[in-house]
């Protein structure tokens, strides 16, 4: 089955009790039993629910693993993987990684012992000069957020396979439409689900997503021991809301990709990241791992003022927080996704104060060119 | 206020607009900001949403708190607040604890360097031996499951005041309609909300209340970093369960002592766990420091063989896991909430074969009685 028809077919069957099309939102905590020694599928909704079943699989389906976990937040899910680490184990991330997981991997599990190496992971002799002898990890976001750097996930992953690492890949940017990190050779793809999967802007959700059935063993004693599930509401509408990931998608690419050619040749913008860019500097190796270069985009504009009259004079597209909904939005790095970073190490990774990202929705992208010339204009 | 009143006033305030009497469900991820850096006060719902702020509001005002916060389990309201501590600390832990959390401590927190010791901490005594240098925190449920021993709340708060330790009361079984950890002087209360704060046996999450500001700013770093948050459906499925909590516990309370009492005159059964029943240990202390003795009951049958009987034979209560909801429950801790204790420190604690737990439910009494009469004089199943 092509990818189109698994979102619509491939989650779950047609409730066979009643013919429904949509599975039902089992609101439930509990499940009553038959037998004392053999429990049925499910016992308690914590550790399975059928509605986030459902989801599960579906997710795993789309990204061709044996298992995913749904968690109640993008950081739930990341936070859960890196419980699979014990204190002294060392990771190898790349610089530019979302704030939150910098803020957790520094602050959170750097105060129970995991240390963690920064990389420029564009460069794959970067990624393994900082492995070490305690290393047991590679984390990954490719395209990165706010930057858009890519990394060589098939390389990163061959080099983690010789030194015995697991390689973890955010790949929220991209959804398994238009990238697939598992068949490149990473054992754990991360998700924010409240971002494209789901693409609503109206769930926050996360997903883990393996295909070793070991590390699925390892990430489902996680999900339940730690429980920081996601609730059958959430996951009816993640459902919902994955059932149009290919056409959500394939329109807010084809306008981020016209967006991204009016900016490269405004005069009052200084640069432009975004993978599709043929200038790109990872536009080869994204073409090589990707089916498309996603629908975010990031720009430096020419000052100060102009960003913030950018900014704050929006009305297309919301200046908010978040990403990979229908309506664009308009964040601020610096201030926003990461805020949770130091000044210094922000700096340090070109995050600066006139830096803005856009994740392009399913508005017209002529309005909202339209919109962007006049909020670019002198004066 | 009375506690009932204030449970039902969760939300009103909420919505001026429209003068709904319910909360709004605020099924978004994001908020629109009106200026760079300016805000509405809330930016994304990880870090704070409506919804579940009415909650949060709601929990904390209930245990006179000075923050609520809500997860989407109980075990995630553990996680998130074992995040306060750190590597080489150790914790002083009621015994017989929810298998759930001493599965957390021992195959996770362990493997981060955390240490515990489990002691009886109905007896202060024990939890005064257990006290090490690097002992930063006390875990205690203020009535225990499944045996329902009573801690000494007010004692060990104290206790933990003059060693500078961190006292954290998991309340689940009694809520603060019949106990305020934080008023009898505990830094920290937790429950499981699945339990009889939602009430309907319908929704999973977890809620944490903090007495200080500043212990609250770091409960709250750590909900907003691992993000274990609860979700806007099941934040207003809570509130609209606790405007019920104190009607729901009277009848429990009322239906549980009935059942205790005819447990107690029933020849097939050995011992009768309750704290209502006065020569239950537990009593005297419970009523100094509770409004009540909850609705939760376990039982320990003459023969193992009356165990399947009873779970399987019985038609108006359910066998499953989990409690307080308004239908009575009965599970075998020894197989399904504590199933991840080793059997000889299971049996040590009197979590034996024989023993069983029912969570009392809103039915009449008569009909459940009636229920478990049939259920134990009707033979195998």
């Amino acid at each position: 089955m092509k990818f189109a028809t698994r979102l619509i077919h491939g989650s779950h069957a047609i409730d066979p009790a009643t013919g429904a099309l949509s599975i039902p939102v089992h609101q439930t905590s509990t499940f009553a039993q038959q037998s004392v020694d053999h429990f049925g599928r499910y016992d308690y909704a914590r550790s399975g629910n059928p509605t986030r079943e459902a989801l599960e699989e579906a997710v795993a389906d789309l990204e061709g693993g044996s298992a995913a976990f749904a968690f109640g937040s993008g950081m739930a899910a990341i936070s859960s993987t890196l419980l699979l680490f014990a204190p002294g184990d060392h990771l190898v991330v790349c610089e530019d990684v979302y704030g939150g997981a910098f803020r957790v991997l520094t602050k959170l599990f750097g105060q129970w012992g995991l240390t963690v190496t920064f990389v420029d992971a564009t460069s794959l002799a970067a990624i393994e000069a900082a492995i070490r002898p305690e290393t047991k990890a590679i984390y990954l976001e490719s395209p990165s957020n706010p930057l858009l750097k890519i990394t060589d996930l098939r390389g990163a992953a061959a080099i983690a396979r010789q030194y015995g690492l697991l390689t973890l890949v955010d790949s929220t940017f991209m959804t398994p439409y238009l990238q697939r990190p598992l068949e490149l050779g990473c054992d754990v793809v991360l998700h924010s689900g409240t971002k494209f999967l789901n693409g609503h802007s109206d769930v926050i959700c996360g997903f883990a997503v393996v295909k070793d059935e070991q590390l699925a063993q390892r990430l489902s004693f996680v999900q339940n021991a730690f429980g920081a599930i996601l609730g059958p509401q959430d996951c009816w509408l993640t459902l919902r809301g994955l059932r149009t990931l290919k056409v959500r998608m394939e329109e807010s690419q084809r306008s981020a990709v016209k967006i991204a050619a009016w900016l490269a040749d405004h005069p009052r913008v200084n640069r432009v990241y975004y993978p599709g860019l043929a200038d790109h500097p990872g536009y080869a190796a994204h073409q090589g791992q990707a089916a498309g270069p996603g629908a975010v985009l990031s720009f430096e504009l020419a000052n100060y003022g102009l960003t913030k009259k950018l900014l704050e004079g929006v009305t297309l597209a919301a200046f908010a927080v978040s990403l990979g909904g229908v309506e664009s939005i308009l964040s601020y790095p610096a201030k926003m996704s990461h805020a949770a970073m130091p000044p210094a190490e922000r700096a340090a990774r070109g995050i600066s104060d006139t830096l803005v990202r856009l994740s392009v929705g399913l508005e017209d992208a002529d309005d909202l060119i339209a919109e962007l010339e006049r909020l670019l204009e002198e004066g | 206020m009375n506690i009932a009143t204030t449970a039902v006033q969760i939300g009103l305030e909420w919505d001026s607009r429209t003068g709904a009497m319910t909360v709004p469900i605020y099924q978004t991820a994001t908020f629109r900001h009106p200026g760079l850096g300016q805000s509405t006060g809330y930016d994304y719902s990880r870090s704070g949403n409506p919804t579940r702020q009415a909650l949060e509001t709601g929990i904390a005002r209930l245990d006179s708190a000075a923050r609520g916060f809500a997860y989407s389990s109980g075990m995630a309201a553990i996680t998130s607040l074992l995040l306060l501590f750190k590597q080489g600390d150790h914790l002083i832990v009621t015994e017989d604890l929810y298998g759930g959390t001493y599965r957390l401590f021992e195959q996770i927190f362990q493997q981060y360097g955390l240490e515990f010791s489990y002691v009886d901490t109905s007896d202060i005594a024990r939890v005064e031996e257990a006290l090490r240098p690097n002992t930063k925190g006390l875990f205690v449920e203020s009535l225990t499951n499944p045996l329902l021993k009573v801690a000494d709340i007010r004692s060990l708060a104290t206790f933990c005041q003059s060693w500078g330790l961190l006292c954290i009361v998991d309340n689940t079984f009694l809520t603060p309609y019949l106990l305020r950890p934080l008023e009898l002087g505990a830094d920290i209360a937790i429950y499981s909300g699945s339990k009889y704060l939602s009430g309907h046996n319908d929704t999973i999450c977890g809620l944490v209340t903090v007495k200080s500001p500043e212990l609250a700013e770091r409960v709250y770093f750590h909900q907003n970093g691992a993000g274990a948050v609860l979700g806007p459906q099941d934040s207003w499925l809570t509130i609209r369960g606790m405007k019920t909590l104190s009607v729901r516990l009277d009848r429990q309370q009322e239906n549980a002592l009935k059942i205790a009492r005819w447990l107690e005159q029933n020849p097939q059964v050995a011992k009768v766990f309750y704290p209502g029943l006065e020569n239950s240990p537990g009593h005297d202390l419970l009523r100094s420091q509770a409004d009540g003795f909850g609705a939760m009951i376990a039982f320990e049958v003459t023969d193992s063989a009356l165990v399947e009987q009873l779970l399987l034979r019985t038609e108006l209560i359910s066998f499953a896991e989990s409690l307080g909801g308004v239908e009575t429950l009965m599970t075998f801790p020894a197989v399904q909430t504590h199933a991840d204790i080793e059997p000889a420190k299971r049996e040590a604690l009197g979590i034996n074969d024989r023993l069983l737990r029912l969570s009392v439910g809103i039915e009449n009494s008569d009909d459940l009685i009636a229920d478990l009469e049939q259920a134990f004089t009707g033979g195998p199943a």
